[in-house]
């Protein structure tokens, strides 16, 4: 079982071509960094508004819960039913998956916005009103900065939903390392699609410790006592 | 009977196969990840480890997860063993460092007042610590029962017969009824399950109600 899979991770022809593990690899990563960046640019202004504010706080909860109820695969589904047919070439398979990937992306993302603005210390915040500070300086100078490793941890679960995804996305498409795993299963071959897994898990992996690096690297000192994820 | 051109009866056995499947990994997951958390919480040193190796296999991709255990447990493809074993998994990877946190909640003037009142570490554990950490455990339970339903709907495409297959089924006929049916009954059962936890986490905190009446 171990040689099969062994013989067909190290076999050369695997890793040559289009459709190879490397090419299949940046794929996955580029796939799911844009779908990342797109959640991020929704979801970390509502977080910072809603954290900053606290205006509608109830609303922000309950749909970030809402939205873990929803099986990805069926929405996945739902969008390639939708979008198929009115898009041509290879948009047709990416955008549909690329939009579910993004929304699946969100919840994570806002929740960690909005918890991490939420628990910092009133105590800074209004010793940051006592110097001065107006409310941007106060949003980006002290709560941001403050907010950081909660805001990091959501982006690093968003990340990780988002490769999950992606992978699955690969029946109604999608390129990347589900692929291997999907077109595996369609050819009967087990060492494909069990290799194919194990990339998909060491891709997260490495991904998820690249991501904890950088947390390391943004947050405060000051800091890295506390919220530790 | 039937909705959107989806056969309810189908509907509601494989409604209850999703139950079977998200809710037993439930119930084992907390039973394995409550020695766990404790040991988490009360050798300090084994915090990190534990709560850092949990976490990690949240990490895995759960079509990886469903692919790879049949190779680990010399089951069959098709077994909803692998399912079963995947959502444990991933319920130890949820509740773990929730019930080390929970467990570390539980005031130490309280835990010594147990302990000055003669009971035993088993005792105190049983009948103080784990009652006080229940309202922080359900909430990661809450967490655990929600994505566990979400995520075993993945097993469809290795075939495992739930919600899933709803939506494979549907988009093999190019069919959007069972997709649209699929996914209510599985945000349905979703808040089912939430609705129990809640229930159950009522019943077990009555100090909570006597506080607020």
């Amino acid at each position: 079982m171990i040689a099969t899979i062994w013989a067909w991770l190290s076999d050369p022809t695997n890793w040559a071509g289009a459709g190879g593990i490397p090419a299949q690899s940046l794929e996955h990563l580029r796939l799911s960094l844009i779908a990342l960046l797109a959640a991020a640019l929704v979801a970390v202004p509502i977080g910072l508004y809603v954290g900053h504010t606290g205006r509608g706080r109830v609303v922000l909860v309950n749909v970030v819960s809402a939205f873990r109820a929803i099986p990805s695969l069926g929405v996945l589904f739902i969008a390639a039913l939708l979008l198929l047919p009115h898009l041509r070439g290879n948009l047709a398979f990416e955008l549909p998956s690329l939009i579910v990937l993004a929304v699946l992306g969100i919840p994570p993302i806002l929740s960690g916005v909005y918890a991490g603005i939420e628990q910092v210390d009133p105590a800074a915040r209004d010793a940051a009103r006592g110097m001065g500070m107006t409310g941007w300086q106060r949003l980006w100078q002290v709560e941001v900065p403050c907010a950081l490793p909660l805001i990091c941890s959501g982006l690093r679960s968003s990340m990780m939903q988002i490769i999950a995804t992606a992978t699955i996305a690969a029946v109604v498409g999608l390129g990347g390392l589900g692929r291997f795993l999907i077109d595996g299963q369609a050819n009967r071959k087990y060492d494909e699609m069990a290799g194919g897994a194990i990339l998909v898990a060491l891709l997260a992996l490495v991904v998820d410790i690249v991501f904890s690096l950088v947390q390391r690297a943004v947050v405060s000192p000051g800091l890295a006592s506390r919220g530790r994820t | 009977m039937t909705l959107l051109g989806t056969d309810l009866g189908e509907v509601a056995e494989f409604a209850a196969q999703h139950a079977y499947l998200a809710g037993v990994p439930l119930v084992l997951g907390l039973l394995i990840s409550l020695p766990l958390g404790w040991l988490a919480l009360r050798r300090r040193w084994l915090y990190p480890p534990v709560i850092a190796g949990t976490g990690l296999l949240y990490t895995i991709p759960s079509l990886a997860l469903f692919v790879l255990l049949p190779g680990i447990l010399g089951t069959q493809i098709l077994d909803p063993v692998n399912v079963v074993v995947a959502m444990t998994l991933y319920t130890i990877a949820l509740l773990t460092r929730t019930v080390a946190d929970g467990l570390g909640s539980v005031p130490d003037h309280v835990r010594q007042a147990a302990t000055a009142m003669g009971y035993g570490p088993v005792r105190r554990f049983f009948a103080v610590e784990l009652p006080l950490a229940v309202p922080v455990v359900s909430a990661g339970l809450r967490v655990a029962a929600v994505s566990n339903v979400s995520i075993v709907s993945v097993a469809a495409l290795i075939g495992v017969s739930q919600l899933g297959l709803l939506f494979t089924d549907g988009f093999s006929r190019s069919a959007m009824g069972p997709i649209v049916v699929g996914v209510l009954a599985c945000v349905l059962l979703a808040v089912l399950f939430d609705l129990l936890i809640l229930a159950v986490t009522r019943v077990l905190t009555p100090w909570l109600r006597a506080v607020r009446a």
